[in-house]
C-alpha cells in the first residue's frame, strides 16, 4: 500500500478531467434520449457530403447532421419526423441517386425520450440501492460497505465523464445502451471489490494480530494477479468486439472495456486505501 | 451407496452425454458429407430430424433454428400512441382488443410470418407496439396500419370454365355491388329463435338498403363476398331479396365466431386513434453485416482468451477451455430452446459474459496454486482451490444477476427499462452468469478429477 498517494493522485486526476469536461463539453445525447431521426443508407456512387446537404436544404428538409458509419454507409441525423416527411425525403434521395439503398431508419418522439430518461434514472438508484443492501449484509463492518459504495460510484462518474470526453473528440453519444453499460460497472465494480475484500476477512480470521495496512498488502498480493487475469479474458472479448464489430455497438463494446478497466483499478486502488483510511481513524 | 470414484465416473458420463446433446442441437439442419477416398465414395446429407415427439394426446414440436432480433435478421418495429382519451372508461378494454384484432389483421395483410402486434401500457399510456420482420418496404406498411378499414360487398361473377384453375377469390367476386362500410350501421350478434344458433345480423343506411336490395336480387341464390381490407371475411349465399336492409349471416357460426365476424364489420375505422412515436427499421443487409462482425469478434476473442488461459495456467487452462467450448455449445442450445432471438446487444452479452465466465476458473486456479505452494498434494490442492473459491464466486455473480434483472425487468414494471435492445443484452448476461457458474465450477471440477487424476 505504499503506493496509496500514486492512487489517490490518479483518482484525483480521473475525477477532476471528468468534471472539467462534463462542465465544459456536456454531453452528446442519442435519439434515445432526445428525441428525433436517423438514416442510414448508401450510395454506390459515395456523393460528396455537401452535395447531399444542399439537396436537404433545397428540398427544406430538417437535417442536422451527416456523417459517415462502417466507412462507406451515410448517416443522416434529423429532428423527428413525420411519416410524410419520411416520405418527401425518400422520394427525394431516389431521385438524386437511383441506386440509393435505406439500411436503417430509427425515429423517437420526444415524450418516449424523456420517459426512458426518467427510467434510466430511476434503475440506476434502484441498482445502487439494491448493492448497497447486499454490500451492507456480506460486510456487517461499514467501512468495508462505505469504501465498496464509493469505489463504485467512482467508477460510474470517471465512465460518465470519459463518455462527455469521448461525445466531445470523437461523437460518442449517450444511448439506452451507454445505461446498460453503466449498470454493468456498477456491478462489475462491485464484484471485484467483493473478491478482495472476502480475502482480507479470511486473512483477519487466520491471523487476528496483523495490523490492517500489512493485511491490506497481503490480501493485495494475493488477489492482484486474479483480479489483473479476470479482466484481460473480459478485456480481450471487448477489444475484439471494438475492433471487429460493427459500428451499432461499438460505443457500448468501449463504454463496458472502460467500466471493467476502471473496476479492477478501483478494488485495489480506491476501496482498499479507503478501508485503511476509516480503520486508522478508528484506532486513534 | 456408490463409491466417490464410482459418482465421479457417473458425472463424468453425463458431463459427456450433455455436451454430444448440446452439439447435436447446434449441428446445422443438414450437412453434406462428401468422401472420396479410393474406391470409397460416400456422397450424402445427413439431416437432423426435427425435434418432435408425441406421447398420448400431448405432442411436442420445437424449430430449433437460432432466432434473430429485428436488428440482425432486418425488419421494422413500430411504436404508436393509442388515444384513449373521447373513449369511455370501461370501453377502453374491448376497444383495446378490438384494436390489436384489427392491427393484426392488417399486418397479416403483408404476408410476413412472424409479425408480433402487443399493446403496452407505459405509465398510464397505451401503446401499440408492432414488430415486422423482413419487412422491405415499411413506409407503406405504416399507412396500412394507420389507415381506415374498407369495408366492400362484392358479388360472384360466372367464370369461364377454362379459367376456372387460374381464378383467384378476387376473380370470383368481381361485380361491385357499390356497397361499403359507410353504409353499414351496425352488425351483431343474434341468436336465431328456431335453432338457436347463433347468426350474425346487418344494419344498412338508406343508401345502404336501397343498394343492398338491388344486390340481392341480382345475386339471388348466388353469393355475395364481404371484403374487409380487401380480405375475404364471409361470402354468404343469398337466399332471398332483401328489401329493409337488414340482413341476417347464418352458417356454421358459434359464438365466439360469429363475434368475431361481427367486430370485423364493425370495424369500419379503427376504434381509438393511433400516432406513430418511435420506428426503427434496419435493412437486411446491415443485419447480415452485423451478425458476420459479432461471430468474427467473438471468436478471435474466444481464441485469445483460450491462448491466455493456457499460457497462464498451462494444462489447467487446457482444462478450463474445454469447459469454456462446453459452455459455449450449452448457451447455444438454450438460445435454440428456449427460444431467445439474439439482438446485436445480445451478442456482446453473451461475449461478455464469455469473458465472466473463466473468471470462476481464474478464482479457483489462483487458489489451487497457492495451496499447491504450502506443500498440499495436487489433489487436496484442486479440492481445497474449488471449496475456497466458491465463497468468492458466489458472491461476486450476486452482483451481477442483480442488476441483470433490473436491467432485464422479468415482471414488465412500467417504471423500468422495457427497451428490447437492453433486454436482448440483460437476458444473455443472466443466462450466461447462471451457465458460467455451471460450467466453470461443477464441470471443470469433474473434468479435472477424472482427467488429471494420473498426475
Amino acid at each position: 500500500m505504499k503506493y496509496r498517494p500514486l492512487f489517490y493522485f490518479i483518482s484525483f486526476l480521473l475525477i477532476a478531467t471528468s468534471i472539467f469536461s462534463i462542465a465544459k463539453w456536456g454531453f452528446k445525447t442519442s435519439i434515445d434520449f432526445a428525441g428525433g431521426s436517423i438514416l442510414e443508407a448508401s450510395f454506390p456512387g459515395q456523393p460528396d457530403k455537401a452535395k447531399l446537404s444542399d439537396l436537404f436544404t433545397q428540398q427544406n428538409l430538417p437535417l442536422n447532421s451527416i456523417s459517415l458509419a462502417n466507412q462507406k454507409n451515410y448517416l443522416f441525423k434529423f429532428q423527428n419526423i413525420t411519416p410524410e416527411t419520411k416520405t418527401k425525403l425518400n422520394e427525394a434521395l431516389k431521385k438524386f441517386d437511383p441506386k440509393y439503398e435505406e439500411l436503417r431508419f430509427e425515429s423517437v418522439g420526444p415524450i418516449l425520450g424523456k420517459e426512458l430518461l426518467k427510467k434510466t434514472i430511476f434503475a440506476i438508484i434502484l441498482s445502487s440501492l439494491f448493492l448497497l443492501l447486499f454490500i451492507g449484509r456480506r460486510f456487517k463492518d461499514l467501512s468495508f460497505g462505505a469504501s465498496a459504495i464509493i469505489a463504485m460510484f467512482h467508477d460510474s462518474f470517471i465512465l460518465i465523464g470519459s463518455f462527455s470526453l469521448l461525445g466531445h473528440f470523437f461523437g460518442a453519444e449517450l444511448d439506452a445502451l451507454f445505461v446498460t453499460a453503466l449498470l454493468t460497472t456498477l456491478s462489475a465494480s462491485v464484484h471485484d471489490t467483493v473478491v478482495t475484500f472476502d480475502r482480507i476477512r479470511e486473512l483477519r480470521r487466520q491471523n487476528y494480530k496483523i495490523d490492517w495496512v500489512n493485511l491490506a498488502n497481503q490480501a493485495v498480493t494475493e488477489t492482484i494477479v486474479r483480479s489483473v487475469n479476470n479482466s484481460m479474458t473480459i478485456i480481450f472479448m471487448l477489444l475484439s468486439l471494438v475492433v471487429l464489430g460493427g459500428d451499432t455497438t461499438r460505443w457500448f463494446a468501449v463504454a463496458l472495456l472502460i467500466g471493467v478497466i476502471c473496476g479492477t483499478y478501483s478494488s485495489t486502488a480506491v476501496a482498499i486505501p479507503l478501508v485503511l483510511f476509516w480503520k486508522r481513524k478508528s484506532q486513534k | 451407496m456408490a463409491s466417490p470414484q464410482k459418482k465421479t465416473r457417473n458425472i463424468f458420463i453425463f458431463i459427456i452425454f450433455l455436451t454430444l446433446v448440446c452439439l447435436f442441437l447446434n449441428l446445422p439442419k443438414s450437412i453434406p458429407i462428401s468422401l472420396h477416398l479410393g474406391k470409397i465414395n460416400i456422397d450424402q446429407t445427413l439431416t437432423r430430424p426435427d425435434f418432435a415427439f408425441k406421447i398420448g394426446s400431448f405432442s411436442f414440436k420445437k424449430d430449433l433454428s437460432l432466432k434473430y432480433g429485428l436488428d440482425l435478421a432486418g425488419g421494422a418495429s413500430l411504436t404508436f400512441d393509442i388515444d384513449t382519451t373521447k373513449a369511455k372508461k370501461e370501453n377502453i378494454p374491448s376497444a383495446l382488443e378490438s384494436l390489436k384484432g384489427n392491427i393484426e389483421r392488417r399486418v397479416n395483410l403483408f404476408g410476413i410470418s412472424e409479425a408480433n402486434v402487443m399493446i403496452s401500457n407505459q405509465n398510464g399510456q397505451n401503446r401499440l407496439i408492432v414488430e415486422l420482420p423482413g419487412i422491405e418496404n415499411v413506409d407503406e406498411a405504416i399507412a396500412l396500419i394507420g389507415k381506415t378499414a374498407e369495408l366492400n360487398f362484392k358479388g360472384e361473377t360466372t367464370i369461364p370454365p377454362e379459367a376456372t384453375a387460374s381464378a383467384t377469390i378476387y376473380d370470383q367476386f368481381s361485380a361491385d355491388t357499390g356497397i361499403n362500410g359507410s353504409h353499414l350501421i351496425k352488425a351483431s350478434v343474434e341468436i336465431n329463435p328456431n335453432n338457436s344458433e347463433p347468426e350474425v345480423a346487418l344494419e344498412f343506411n338508406p343508401e345502404g338498403t336501397k343498394l343492398f336490395a338491388t344486390a340481392t336480387k341480382k345475386f339471388l341464390n348466388q353469393r355475395i363476398a364481404i371484403f374487409l381490407d380487401e380480405f375475404p371475411v364471409t361470402y354468404p349465399t343469398v337466399q332471398s331479396e332483401i328489401p329493409d336492409g337488414k340482413a341476417v349471416i347464418n352458417g356454421n357460426f358459434d359464438i365466439k365466431s360469429a363475434k368475431t365476424l361481427a367486430a370485423q364489420l364493425n370495424a369500419g375505422a379503427l376504434p381509438l386513434p393511433i400516432t406513430l412515436i418511435q420506428q426503427s427499421q434496419v435493412g437486411a443487409t446491415l443485419g447480415k453485416d452485423s451478425i458476420n462482425k459479432g461471430i468474427k469478434a467473438g471468436l478471435v476473442g474466444l481464441l485469445l482468451v483460450s491462448l491466455f488461459m493456457i499460457g497462464n495456467y498451462g494444462y489447467l487452462g487446457f482444462i478450463a477451455d474445454i469447459g469454456l467450448i462446453i459452455y459455449g455449445l450449452i448457451t447455444l442450445a438454450l438460445y435454440r430452446l428456449i427460444p431467445i432471438s439474439l439482438s446485436f446487444p445480445g451478442i456482446v452479452g453473451f461475449i461478455l459474459s464469455v469473458g465472466m465466465a473463466v473468471d470462476s476458473n481464474i478464482l479457483i486456479f489462483s487458489r489451487m496454486k497457492e495451496e499447491l505452494r504450502l506443500g498440499k498434494p495436487w489433489n487436496t490442492a484442486m479440492e481445497l482451490g474449488f471449496g475456497r473459491a466458491w465463497d468468492s464466486i458466489k458472491d461476486a455473480n450476486t452482483c451481477t444477476i442483480i442488476t441483470g434483472l433490473i436491467l432485464f425487468n422479468p415482471l414488465n414494471w412500467s417504471f423500468f427499462n422495457s427497451s428490447g435492445m437492453v433486454r436482448g443484452f440483460a437476458v444473455t448476461l443472466l443466462l450466461g452468469i447462471f451457465i458460467g457458474i455451471f460450467t466453470g465450477v461443477f464441470v471443470t471440477r469433474n473434468l479435472l478429477r477424472v482427467l488429471a487424476k494420473k498426475n
